[in-house]
């Protein structure tokens, strides 16, 4: 067991100055024991941090890139208070056009390194990661595995360090190459850095301007992303999803207004009665007996079932409220034809028909009949009609359907179309759409 | 608790007090002049001095205390090395049930680590490559460094002598939990020690030391 034991709080002064031993100018040491190389402001040489005389690894020239985020600004992240010191330019080649993106390594004597990347805009908060991925998969499209979430393969590229400033907890020199594999999952991005004697991988999460402008109190806003970044959240990506739970919503309301519907529904028959038409009394109309219609004002269907056989017949149904003469006029003509050809049997028309007729109140009425046409050589057509009132109907159904489906459809479009953007940028871009377009 | 004492608790060099904190300290550092004390049956015995002790940008001493999982913990002694990227330390930490661990902070990234239990077979450090996969306790760890470090000193109490050593082999493994295996080249056969990445707000530590500014 270890005895009580207490030290007194030792303060660490703040760094000593240095100057840098090509130019003379005055170097501040703000991550001191930690940093291993600084690039001095002035000159641009790059210094050995850890020898106490900042021994010379390389002459420079004036650095010009100026970053977003002045080095010395203290900023917090995720409760913690972190300085800005060091800046570096990184560019890589892709079919002879170089990209550039500015990475910012940030310290806290407490908490070590924190890295931040800037690319048009788009801003990733970078953390290194101490444990190996779980699976690495191969192939065309390389996938890797960390904590149960699959990152896709997105770019593999040499990156060249092309311009710093400030404090690097590794030996920093222009022209310094790594070979970087990026791999995605919105917005995390999960890259490997590959040197001679060490794989390390990081882990960076997409950050808008606004949220870094805020951390790091920049009172001017910083500029706004242009185009897709690999790592970008899709904004579109909840669409289908939200699209598809109202899509859940009216087609359960719609079901059950079909099966209320098919429910309380009377579908009664109130009327059935078989007539001949004789086409030597053309024209001449023939009315059925008086029927009732109760209940609330619903519709009337009227089944029409005939015995033509290669002929057809024209009808005028007119349903007449007894007390009111108020009429509904319907035609409909049936016709029935079959016979056999070259090809086989044939069959054309139906037998049967069912007229509707809306929005019927309740009364008493009649039905007047007039049927025309037919074949010249038939000499009558019987056919029998039955009178059901308070029908289910489908068909408005099925176009309440059409109707839900089209913005679902629609709604998968910008997501989709954000996602060929975002891979056009990659090493799976598809190969009919050249990178030339990409300015454009 | 008092930690039982050994005769002659005074720096046999310059006679300065010395008080153990842990009862199974091997070495010791004289605080005043910087001898290294070795403790023996029943006195302690001067190795010899140290030079300049290195100055490190770590936030812990002596004396911090801190947590780990369920075992709260102190530091009473550390080893300070170098390497290419400048130094870090290896701090002793002594547990709640006594027994020793090991808090590392190269670049501020912090590790805890225990000795493995002496039947886990260690591969000789020379032919060790990385990339390589080794299992320990049915868990594959891989080779993510191979690093050439040397003494810079020591401070406070260590579970063994360190006076003979200058330079040595640091193999770090990781798993993909997180986990961490440290193999030390610098004893025959080598010494591997067991453990985790952690992170500033998991070792909830107190009694650090504080920078200017911050």
């Amino acid at each position: 067991m270890v005895a009580p034991f207490e030290t007194p709080t030792a303060r660490v002064p703040k760094a000593a100055g240095f100057n840098c031993p090509s130019c003379g100018a005055a170097i501040e040491l703000h991550a001191q024991g930690w940093a291993v190389s600084v690039v001095c402001g002035a000159c641009g040489a790059q210094l050995d941090a850890t020898d106490e005389n900042l021994k010379i690894l390389q002459y420079g020239e004036k650095v010009t890139a100026q970053p977003r985020i002045p080095l010395g600004t203290r900023g917090t992240w995720k409760g913690a208070p972190w300085e800005v010191i060091g800046f570096q330019v990184v560019t890589i080649s892709v079919e002879d056009t170089d990209y550039s993106w500015t990475e910012y390594v940030c310290f806290n004597p407490y908490r070590g390194f924190l890295y931040l990347s800037e690319y048009q805009g788009h801003w990733n908060v970078i953390e290194k990661l101490r444990r190996r991925p779980e699976r690495e998969v191969g192939g065309a499209r390389p996938t890797v595995e960390l904590n149960g979430t699959t990152y896709k393969h997105f770019q593999t590229a040499t990156a060249c360090t092309t311009a710093a400033l400030g404090e690097f907890p590794w030996e920093l020199r222009m022209g310094d190459r790594v070979v970087g594999r990026d791999f995605v999952a919105p917005p995390y991005i999960l890259s490997a850095e590959a040197s001679d004697n060490e794989t390390t991988w990081s882990l960076g999460t997409y950050t808008p301007p606004e949220i870094i402008q805020k951390a790091f109190g920049l009172s001017k806003p910083l500029a706004q992303p242009i185009g897709v970044f690999a790592n970008q959240p899709n904004p579109h990506a909840n669409t289908p999803k939200r699209m598809m739970a109202r899509f859940a919503l009216a087609l359960s309301a719609l079901v059950l207004m079909l099966v209320l519907n098919v429910t309380l529904a009377g579908n009664r028959t109130v009327f059935e009665r078989t007539l001949t038409s004789s086409r030597a009394q053309e024209e001449q109309a023939s009315v059925t007996d008086a029927f009732d219609l109760d209940g609330r004002t619903s519709n009337v269907a009227i089944d029409l079932e005939s015995d033509l056989d290669n002929d057809w017949l024209f009808l005028v149904l007119s349903l007449i409220n007894e007390t009111t003469g108020e009429t509904r006029e319907v035609t409909r003509q049936l016709s029935y034809y079959h016979g056999a050809d070259s090809d086989g049997s044939w069959t054309e028309g139906d037998k049967r028909e069912t007229v509707r007729i809306a929005s019927v109140p309740a009364g008493r009425y009649f039905l007047r009949v007039q049927a025309e046409g037919g074949e010249p050589g038939r000499a009558s057509a019987s056919y029998t009609m039955r009178i059901r009132r308070d029908v289910p109907h489908y068909g408005f159904y099925g176009i309440a359907l059409l109707a839900l489906l089209v913005p679902l459809v629609l709604s998968f479009l910008p997501a989709a179309s954000f996602e060929s953007r975002r891979w056009a940028e990659s090493d799976h871009a598809p190969t009919s759409s050249g990178r030339s377009d990409d300015d454009a | 608790m008092t930690v039982p004492q050994p005769h002659g608790v005074a720096c046999p060099n310059c006679g300065a007090p010395v008080r153990f904190l842990w009862a199974q300290a091997v070495q010791t550092t004289c605080g005043y002049c910087r001898s290294v004390l070795v403790r023996r049956d029943l006195d302690l015995a001067t190795l010899g001095q140290q030079a300049d002790f290195p100055a490190t940008g770590s936030p812990i001493q002596i004396g911090t205390k801190g947590q780990w999982h369920d075992q709260r913990f102190v530091v009473v002694g550390r080893i300070a090395y170098g390497w290419a990227r400048g130094k870090w330390n290896e701090w002793h930490c002594v547990l709640d049930d006594g027994a020793s661990a090991w808090l590392s902070d190269a670049q501020l990234e912090y590790a805890m680590t225990i000795a493995a239990p002496s039947d886990f077979e260690v591969p000789a450090v020379m032919q060790v490559r990385v990339g390589e996969t080794y299992f320990w306790n049915d868990t594959p760890y891989e080779v993510a460094s191979i690093t050439e470090a040397r003494y810079l000193g020591t401070e406070g109490e260590l579970p063994f002598t360190t006076w003979e050593k200058s330079a040595c082999l640091f193999i770090d493994l990781l798993n993909a939990q997180h986990g961490l295996a440290t193999i030390d080249g610098s004893d025959t056969p080598p010494m591997l020690f067991l453990g985790e990445y952690v992170t500033f707000d998991d070792l909830r530590l107190r009694n650090l030391r504080e920078f200017d500014g911050w």
